[in-house]
């Protein structure tokens, strides 16, 4: 089996005909798709084990705290002791919950950040579902799990759920108005609302860099409006602790609990991976212009290595402003989308074109 | 791969899911009392249906949404053709948007973006 750190077709390549070898098409095909799932629920335990380890040692640095520190060493198992405790506690239903519709809530939310993380590019030859139409299928699928957020608030019958669901609600339909804009002034640019081709026309140079101005104001406006799709603090206010306890999941305990605390992250790394794959260049090496060798330097850390960086450094940004921005109420936080965001989006698209018009970008 | 991913994907989530529940209702303790089936208000009884009137603001922002995400819509194939049609494509978007402009303008006007 040939294997390669920058370039992963070779190795997808060398499965392929392995498996052609010895099995026919169908098999081969149901055997690959096998493997394809299995690598992405390991892909989604790893990711949620890490990032809440992550976020609670980020938030510990922050607030001066030492974090977990108990369970294995500094505190490393803690999130694998959280999981299984979560499995293990008891599964509660509502007396008065629509039982139907807190069962699905669930698998709605998970579903929709299974299909989203699907169109990924991790490295080169390394991504799964590689659409013509990426970013429209990716805001497409992603706020479906908006739906998921309504029924478990409406389903609980409970108040605390339905406020926060109905916050949640809105706070998600207006701020994915502005990630979908932010993205399409890079499209402009790109001309191709592919990753593949998004990425490849990032060779020489990253979009935040070569779009000037316009880029990096969409930049900004993408990591807000992000953060905010993510009901992630500052922009928690659908699970406020202290007005409503934990908003729509207020009702679910045990291993549902776990799965909208799963989405949430998840979905925090999809947010954050589309970020980087648009603006910083996915798995795309840092190259200036036509400096051959500094590229070629560049060029030697292997391309999952970047990416991975990339979105660290996202993630490690929407940390940042969980736990040092105060949450915002909810017309601030509507005042904010559509009367500063939105407007600012048409006119930085309206820059774009006209910068992409001229051919000042490079 | 193609569409057929997704169908693999939707999968994907049904297992996780699914096994995740079914593992938990098999290692999972039980036990009953009168109070714990109760929604969760704190410890207060629940006063009156939870299934009630909404306040008619969020549903605002919901239309507003609706309109500007079917603009969205169309200024997607825009911006993929935007730098090949050139000068053209600059000046129909440019009047598009001001007409998208004095709609959000109206709604302004209006209060339709305020909370109160």
């Amino acid at each position: 089996m040939e294997f390669s750190i920058y370039d992963f077709s070779t190795l997808t390549n060398s499965i392929h005909e392995g498996l052609s070898n010895s099995f026919s098409p169908t098999w081969v095909m149901i055997i690959e798709m096998s493997l394809v799932g299995l690598a992405f629920l390991g892909l989604f335990a790893v990711l949620g084990v890490t990032l809440v380890y992550a976020e609670r040692k980020v938030s510990a640095v922050i607030q001066q705290r030492m974090g977990p520190m108990r369970v294995g060493k500094w505190g490393l198992l803690q999130t694998i002791a959280d999981v299984i405790k979560l499995v293990l506690k008891e599964p509660l239903m509502n007396r008065q919950a629509d039982k139907l519709l807190f069962g699905i809530a669930p698998f709605i939310i998970i579903i929709a950040s299974f299909l989203a993380v699907a169109a990924v590019p991790f490295a080169k030859g390394l991504h799964a579902l590689d659409f013509d139409i990426g970013i429209l299928y990716v805001s497409a699928v992603s706020s479906i799990g908006v739906i998921g957020i309504l029924l478990a608030g409406w389903s609980s019958n409970n108040k605390y759920s339905l406020i926060g669901a109905m916050r949640s609600g809105a706070q998600i339909v207006s701020y994915e108005l502005s990630v979908g804009l932010s993205l399409l002034t890079i499209v402009v640019l790109s001309g191709s609302l592919q990753f593949s081709e998004i990425i490849e026309s990032q060779a020489n140079g990253w979009w935040i860099f070569k779009g000037h101005i316009p880029a990096f104001i969409a930049f900004v406006v993408f990591l807000i409006a992000g953060t905010a799709e993510t009901n992630r603090g500052p922009f928690d206010l659908a699970e406020a602790e202290s007005e409503l306890t934990a908003g729509f999941h207020t009702e679910y305990s045990g291993i549902k609990f776990a799965f909208f605390f799963l989405a949430e992250f998840a979905n925090m790394f999809i947010i954050c991976a589309i970020g980087a794959t648009v603006f910083l260049g996915g798995w795309m090496p840092l190259h200036i212009g036509d400096l051959a060798g500094f590229n070629a330097i560049m060029d030697f850390i292997p391309p999952i290595v970047w990416f991975g960086m990339k979105v660290t450094f996202l993630i490690f940004l929407m940390m940042w402003f969980r736990w040092t921005f105060p949450r915002l109420r909810i017309d601030q936080l509507l005042k904010l989308e559509w009367k500063y965001l939105l407007p600012i989006n048409l006119v930085n698209i309206l820059l774009m074109a006209f910068i992409g018009l001229m051919g000042w970008h490079f | 791969m193609s569409t057929e991913g997704l169908i693999l994907f939707f999968i994907a989530g049904v297992l996780m899911v699914g096994g995740g529940i079914i593992v938990s209702n098999l290692v999972a303790p039980r036990s009953t009392n009168a109070q714990k089936l109760d929604p969760y208000e704190c410890g207060i009884p629940t006063i009156g249906p939870s299934w009630m009137q909404f306040r008619v603001g969020y549903y605002l922002f919901a239309i507003m949404f609706l309109i500007f995400d079917v603009e969205t819509v169309f200024i997607f194939p825009w911006a993929v053709v935007m730098k090949q049609v050139g000068m053209t494509a600059f000046i129909e978007i440019l009047i598009f948007f001001v007409i998208l402009g004095l709609g959000l303008l109206y709604a302004w006007k209006k209060k339709a973006l305020r909370w109160e």
